[in-house]
C-alpha cells in the first residue's frame, strides 16, 4: 500500500513538472470545448431532445468530456512500450514489482493532477459562457467513483496496446488504431446518445463507453437507482477484465521478450 | 526563389526514401491515418443522422466544407511538417543548429518532418469531396472550377500561416508544444463546419483574426452558389487569395520577430 502511494506520488510529479504543457492543454481543451458546444447547439435548433439529452445536457457533456480528456488520458500513452523498445523493461522485470501494478499506481497518481489542473479550468470557463447542468450530491459522488473507474478502464486499454510492443517492432499502428476506436466509441468525438439506435446499443456494450459516456451520464443524472448501480458495476467489470487481460498478456509477453536495444 | 524549393525537395526526398524502406509499416500507418481522419467524418454523419440540416447547411454541403478542410490540412501537414517537433527543438536548445546553417530557418523546419502517411487524409478528403459533389447540384462554371482548384493552395497558405504564428509561442514557453494542437487540429476542426453555427464573437474571430473562414466557408459559398447565411457582401467570397497573402506576410513577420528576439536555452 505504502509502495503504491509512493509510486502514485511519482506519477503526479512526472506531469506536474511541466506546467506549460498543462497550460497549453487547458487552452486546447477550451478551444475545442467552444467549437463542439456550438456545433451541438446547432443541432438543437431543430430538435429539443436527442437520445435523452436536451441542449443543456449536450453542452454540459461537451465541457465535461473536454475536462476529462486528459484525466482519462485518451491520447498516446507509450511509457511501457518505449521501455520494451529500448530494453529497459529487462531491469523492470528483474525487480520484485509487477510492472502492471507499478504503472497502474503511477497512473492513479497522475489522474488527480490532470483532473485538478487540466479539468477544472476549462469546465469553469464553459460554465461561465454556457448554462450547464449540475449533479445532485448523490450523483456527484457517483460521478467521482465513475470517473475513477473510467481512469482504470482507460489504463487497462492503454496497457494492452502498449503490450503489443512485446510482439511488434512497430506498435504505433496498434496504438493509433486503438485510439481511433476509443475516440469514437467512448463518445469523445460525439456523444453516444447521438448515434443511430443499433450503433448506440453496440457502443454501450463495449468497454470504451465506460471512459467518457458513462461518467457523464452519471453526472447528468441520466441513470438512477438500480440503473446507476448497474452502469457503475459494468465499469468495474470492464476495469477488472481489462486488468486481468493485461496481466495475462504481460506474462506471455515477457516470455516472448525481444529486446530491441541496450 | 527556386533554390529553397530545390533544397526542400532534397530534404523531403531523403525522408520519403527512408520511409519507403519499411513498406509494411508505411502501409499500416497510411491506413491508420486514413481511419483516424475518417472518424472525424463519421462524427459529421452522426450529426446528420439526427437533423436534416445544420442551420442552412445540408450533409453534402458540410461534407464539401469538410473535404476542403481535410485536403488543405493534409497537404499543409505534408509540405510544412506538423511543426510539433519544433517546440522540442527550442526546448533542447537545438534550434541554434538551425540558426547557424546558411539557409532560412522556416525552410529547414518545413523540410524536416515529412511523413508520407499524412497523404492518407488528403485521399480520404478527396473521397468525401466526391461524395459531397455527387449529392449537390452545382452549376459548374469555369470560374468556379478554377476557384475550387485555387482553394487548395490558398487554404494551405492560410493554415500554414496560422501554424507558424502558433509555433512562435514555442519560443517563449518551455513546454508549450501542445499549444500548436489548438491551432493545427483546432483550426482543421473549426474550418470543417459552417461558421454560422458559431456565436457572433467566435465567427468574427474566425473571419477576421484567425482567418479560417477563408479556407473553406467563403470559397464554398462561391463554388456552390449558396447565398451567405450571414448576409455579407458577395465579394467577400472570393477574397481568400488576398487573405492568404496577408496571412503569409503577417506570419513571416511574426516569425522573423520571434527569431530575432530568441535567446537560446543553450545546448
Amino acid at each position: 500500500m505504502r509502495l503504491d502511494w509512493e509510486i502514485a506520488k511519482r506519477g503526479w510529479r512526472r506531469y506536474a513538472a511541466y506546467p506549460w504543457a498543462t497550460a497549453a492543454g487547458v487552452f486546447t481543451n477550451t478551444v475545442f470545448g467552444f467549437l463542439q458546444a456550438y456545433i451541438l447547439l446547432a443541432i438543437y435548433r431543430h430538435r429539443t431532445n436527442v437520445g435523452g439529452f436536451d441542449a443543456g445536457d449536450a453542452v454540459t457533456y461537451v465541457w465535461l468530456a473536454q475536462s476529462m480528456i486528459m484525466t482519462v488520458y485518451i491520447f498516446n500513452w507509450q511509457e511501457l512500450a518505449l521501455r520494451v523498445r529500448d530494453g529497459s523493461i529487462a531491469t523492470d522485470l528483474a525487480r520484485p514489482l509487477d510492472p502492471q501494478r507499478y504503472w497502474l499506481a503511477f497512473d492513479l497518481g497522475r489522474a488527480p493532477y490532470h483532473l485538478i489542473f487540466r479539468g477544472i479550468l476549462p469546465f469553469v470557463l464553459g460554465a461561465v459562457v454556457f448554462e450547464l447542468h449540475y449533479p445532485s450530491p448523490l450523483d456527484a459522488v457517483a460521478f467521482l467513483v465513475s470517473l475513477a473507474l473510467a481512469v482504470v478502464v482507460s489504463f487497462g486499454i492503454r496497457f494492452l496496446y502498449n503490450s503489443a510492443a512485446f510482439w511488434l517492432l512497430d506498435f504505433r499502428g496498434v496504438m493509433t488504431l486503438t485510439i481511433t476506436i476509443v475516440l469514437f466509441f467512448s463518445g469523445m468525438a460525439i456523444p453516444l446518445r447521438f448515434f443511430p439506435h443499433w450503433l448506440r446499443e453496440l457502443a454501450y456494450a463495449l468497454p470504451f463507453a465506460s471512459i467518457i459516456q458513462t461518467p457523464v451520464d452519471v453526472w447528468l443524472g441520466k441513470r438512477t437507482g438500480l440503473e446507476l448501480l448497474g452502469i457503475v458495476a459494468l465499469q468495474a467489470f470492464w476495469a477488472l477484465a481489462l486488468l486481468a487481460c493485461g496481466h495475462v498478456v504481460l506474462r506471455r509477453g515477457t516470455r516472448k521478450l525481444v529486446i530491441q536495444g541496450g | 526563389m527556386v533554390e529553397p524549393v530545390l533544397l526542400w525537395r532534397r530534404l523531403v526526398g531523403a525522408q520519403i526514401r527512408s520511409q519507403l524502406q519499411y513498406r509494411t509499416s508505411l502501409a499500416l500507418d497510411f491506413v491508420g491515418a486514413g481511419l483516424i481522419s475518417f472518424v472525424d467524418f463519421l462524427a459529421v454523419l452522426v450529426i446528420f443522422h439526427n437533423v436534416p440540416r445544420l442551420n442552412t447547411w445540408s450533409v453534402h454541403e458540410v461534407a464539401f466544407l469538410y473535404a476542403l478542410s481535410a485536403i488543405a490540412f493534409a497537404l499543409t501537414d505534408m509540405v510544412m511538417g506538423h511543426l510539433d517537433l519544433f517546440p522540442q527543438l527550442v526546448r533542447t536548445g537545438n534550434f541554434d543548429i538551425v540558426l547557424v546553417r546558411p539557409r532560412g530557418t522556416l525552410l529547414q523546419i518545413f523540410g524536416s518532418d515529412f511523413a508520407v502517411r499524412r497523404f492518407a487524409k488528403a485521399v480520404q478528403g478527396g473521397a468525401v469531396l466526391v461524395y459531397a459533389v455527387s449529392g449537390l447540384e452545382v452549376h459548374w462554371t469555369i470560374p468556379r472550377v478554377l476557384f475550387l482548384l485555387l482553394s487548395i493552395p490558398t487554404g494551405m497558405v492560410i493554415f500554414g500561416s496560422i501554424w507558424v504564428v502558433g509555433s512562435c509561442l514555442a519560443f517563449w514557453t518551455t513546454d508549450g508544444g501542445e499549444f500548436t494542437n489548438a491551432f493545427t487540429y483546432g483550426g482543421n476542426f473549426m474550418a470543417q463546419y459552417p461558421i454560422d453555427v458559431y456565436s457572433a464573437w467566435l465567427r468574427r474571430f474566425l473571419a477576421y483574426i484567425v482567418p479560417l473562414a477563408f479556407v473553406c466557408y467563403f470559397p464554398a459559398l462561391f463554388i456552390l452558389g449558396k447565398p451567405d447565411p450571414l448576409g455579407l457582401p458577395r465579394v467577400v467570397e472570393v477574397l481568400s487569395p488576398v487573405v492568404a497573402v496577408i496571412a503569409a506576410t503577417v506570419s513571416g513577420l511574426a516569425w522573423r520577430f520571434a527569431v530575432r528576439h530568441y535567446r537560446s536555452a543553450g545546448g
